[in-house]
């Protein structure tokens, strides 16, 4: 079997710094038995997005990556280290495999603090600065000494992130990590993680549905189906024809009427737009009533650095 | 006399005491292993440790004092080597009791630790901890008290067991009579009133036992 390699350019240190995937193994379907069947090479620094019906594979494909579950036959060759390669017998225990994973059930310890949980999480001898550094980035400092119970799920989930992310691992896998939460939570996780996606410089496996959340995080999409990865793109590309991605959500946060001409100021996540309107059209809104609007390319201007 | 039932209750409680932390450490390798084994010996084994609970101790106590009798292979063996012999002895005592009472202490381990989410464990391993390190650090911890009910239970059975002690233990004074053989003891001599002292003793101990148990799985449950 051959491969394409995705990277581009020639130098051999590109090689390093690839994810390579060749995993074969038996899912159980309520219809029988399926082969869960993925080659695959990620570069590093992506974020891919894995989405498809459920007893697609999904969980299933992080869990082989992880080593939580075992593969039947294949190869994991992650940067210079070979994880797994059932020819030559190597399969490193989970342990070993240098990764962050984040649950949807947020596995926070609950014998555990927040800290704790952070602590628990380091290396022996590692410098404990990670843990202050990564509750800084999440925003938690103020809960440390709380135990998860008491946590909301958002910021369960920020704890969960950045435990998974206290032994700097190369692969950041997340299952369905906000499917739990509410829009507006889910935008704010959706920014922690890019930003430690970023900061960390991490190759990140995310399982979502989500389109919306997959255009904003992910640059490559694989659509798997009875294990199978049956399409694959940017993720503009994979949803040119299903996703309406130029709607906007937002709420109104102020209504100025100046003669006919009425200027709505509208917050969408953290942002607010002012956008000019009509008297007319806008006769039925208020403040705080929740618009989904079009965003159109009227006119624009490249920004460049 | 006084000082007799005072130590017939000591050795009572000792073997109680000494019955519970070993069934501590035996009891929780065995409810893990029961919890994460897909083997086939597991339903073996799971007979094996819940058969006291459906067998007539009697019948466990036959058993242990044919194994045990110098007069078998197995027992002659150990006096020869160990020079143990454990009809009639404590120690005996104490193995009979440790046997007897094994699912009591490993059944609630066991349920607790299937009755947690397998997130804890896989998020632990993928913290790169070792299973002792989960099991010490993250499992145990977090099933608390299903650890008192096994350690309460395996306890309270052992001081109100029987059978087992009178087949292998007989009823040797600061040896091997403990409290539930004197009650039987007293009555057969009509000593009805030392018999009624013994009795009240496990009667209170049972009920303060037992109502610390459900107090503590009801706190739990909040």
């Amino acid at each position: 079997m051959m491969f394409i390699c995705l990277v581009h350019g020639t130098s051999i240190f590109n090689f390093y710094n690839m994810t390579e995937l060749r995993i074969k193994k038996e899912l159980n379907f309520a219809g029988g038995k399926k082969m869960l069947h993925i080659e695959t090479r990620i570069e590093e620094g992506t974020c891919v997005a894995i989405m498809g019906p459920s007893g697609s594979g999904k969980t299933t494909l992080l869990r082989l990556i992880s080593g939580l579950t075992d593969a039947a036959a294949g190869k994991i060759i992650v940067g210079k280290n070979t994880w797994l390669d059932t020819e030559k017998k190597i399969n490193w225990p989970t342990q070993k495999r240098n990764i962050g994973y984040v649950f949807q059930n947020y596995a926070l310890f609950p014998n555990m603090t927040i800290q704790q949980n952070l602590e628990y999480a380091l290396v022996r001898n590692q410098d404990k600065s990670i843990v202050n550094e990564l509750i800084e980035v999440v925003g938690l400092q103020s809960l440390i000494n709380k135990y998860p119970i008491t946590l909301s799920g958002g910021q369960q989930q920020r704890v969960a992130l950045a435990r998974a992310l206290i032994r700097k691992p190369q692969i950041l896998l997340l299952d369905e990590p906000l499917s739990a939460l509410d829009e507006e939570m889910r935008s704010d996780l959706q920014d922690y993680i890019l930003k430690l996606h970023e900061a960390y410089h991490l190759t990140t496996l995310l399982v979502s549905h989500d389109k919306k959340e997959i255009m904003k995080m992910a640059q490559q999409v694989y659509v798997l189906k009875e294990g199978k990865i049956v399409n694959t793109g940017p993720p503009a590309t994979i949803f040119k024809n299903t996703l309406q991605f130029h709607q906007l959500t937002g709420i109104i946060r102020k209504i100025e009427t100046q003669e006919e001409v009425v200027i709505l100021q509208i917050q969408i996540g953290d942002n607010y737009i002012s956008i000019p309107s009509t008297k007319i059209d806008t006769a039925n809104l208020k403040v705080s009533d929740k618009l989904v609007f079009n965003a159109s390319l009227e006119s624009w201007k490249k920004i460049t650095k | 006399m006084n000082e007799a039932f005072w130590q017939t209750l000591l050795l009572t409680f000792q073997l109680a005491a000494i019955t519970t932390v070993l069934l501590f450490f035996i009891g929780i390798p065995l409810a893990y292993f029961l919890a994460n084994t897909n083997s086939r010996i597991k339903p073996i084994l799971e007979t094996l440790v819940s058969m006291p609970l459906v067998l007539p101790p009697t019948v466990l106590g036959f058993y242990l004092l044919l194994a045990f009798s110098p007069e078998n292979t197995f027992g002659s063996w150990l006096e020869n080597t160990f020079g143990l012999r454990l009809v009639f002895s404590f120690t005996g005592l104490v193995i009979g009791s440790v046997i007897y009472s094994l699912p009591f202490m490993v059944h609630p381990i066991q349920a607790g630790l299937e009755n947690l989410p397998q997130s804890y464990t896989d998020a632990s391993y993928t913290l790169g901890k070792s299973k002792w390190e989960t099991l010490l650090n993250v499992l145990l911890p977090n099933i608390k008290p299903a650890l008192l009910t096994g350690i309460v239970l395996s306890f309270a059975h052992t001081v109100g067991e029987f059978g087992v002690v009178l087949m292998i233990g007989g009823n040797i004074p600061g040896e091997t009579k403990v409290a539930s053989i004197a009650i039987y003891d007293e009555v057969e001599g009509l000593n009805y009133a030392l018999a009624n002292q013994y009795a009240f003793v496990l009667f209170a101990f049972s009920f303060v036992v037992l109502m610390v148990v459900y107090s503590i799985n009801r706190q739990g449950n909040k």
